[in-house]
């Protein structure tokens, strides 16, 4: 199979569930368990938290996703135009935040790693982030 | 969210619902924090039956509210928590510090 599709929303944060809503809905044709499901809808809601607390600061801007899919395999990128990220390896480590005061816990990138099967993040301080996630939807033994 | 309080054991129940995100857990923390403060009770349980999804922000938010309680020496359980939930939890194994009962 092979499809596409692109989202494009405001920084607001009542789009957290709206856009890993919508992406958990085009991966669905590819029959994923519930569990892939909600691994998809949970990378997704830290991509695009991330994209609104860290790249924007709550400030308005706008995120994109592109969602593709290829045989039983979902990309999906998340992109900000924000303030970019300084030092990538840093920022991926476990429990890494630079917001603690906000009850961020540091685990948004070590999730999505967890969660997908492919993770890169590619950034550049002043001009944005882009996450992109790969997972392979395992094809179901035809009853 | 279900807020209840059982003066008999000075036991505070707080129960979830829905989504817990970034977006969600202001209100979350706040309804919580007004919770503790106003009881000061000597356990709290957070309880998970009716939510639907959770992300990272839990782990923060969830933390957030330990600490309140540990101000005042009150002790912290979770329950009701599925398997999704747990796989987010026990990456900081935060089963240690609020233990996981039924
Ligand atoms: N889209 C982004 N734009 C700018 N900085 C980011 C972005 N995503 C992540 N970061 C940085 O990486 C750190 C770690 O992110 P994460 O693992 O999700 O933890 P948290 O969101 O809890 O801080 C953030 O604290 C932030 O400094
Ligand atoms: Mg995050």
């Amino acid at each position: 199979m092979e499809n596409e599709m692109k989202l494009e929303f405001k920084s607001k944060s009542c789009n957290e569930a709206f856009a890993r809503i919508t992406v958990a809905a085009f991966a669905s044709q590819l029959d994923p368990t519930i569990e892939e499901i909600s691994d998809i809808k949970t990378a997704v809601s830290e991509a695009v938290t991330n994209s609104i607390i860290h790249g924007y600061e709550n400030q308005e801007g706008n995120i994109h996703i592109i969602c593709k899919i290829e045989g039983q395999v979902l990309n999906v990128e998340v992109i900000d135009y924000g303030k970019g990220i300084e030092n990538l390896e840093i920022a991926k480590q476990p429990l890494y935040t630079t917001k603690p005061e906000l009850d961020r816990s540091g685990m948004g990138f070590t999730i999505m790693e967890n969660f997908m099967d492919k993770f890169e993040v590619e950034s550049i301080v002043g001009m944005g982030t882009k996450v992109k996630m790969q997972k392979t939807i395992v094809r179901k033994e035809e009853v | 969210m279900v807020i209840d309080y059982d003066k008999a054991t000075n036991n505070l129940t707080i129960g979830f619902d829905g989504e817990i995100d970034h977006h969600s857990c202001n209100e979350i923390a706040v309804l919580s924090d007004d919770a503790i403060r106003k009881y000061l009770p000597q356990r709290v349980v957070f309880d998970f039956k009716n939510v639907r999804f959770m992300d990272s922000a839990g782990i923060g938010m969830i933390i957030g509210r330990y600490k309140q309680l540990l101000r005042f020496g009150g002790k912290a359980e979770m329950k009701n928590i599925n398997n999704e939930i747990k796989r987010i939890f026990s990456m900081v194994g935060i089963f240690k510090i609020i233990p996981l009962v039924d």
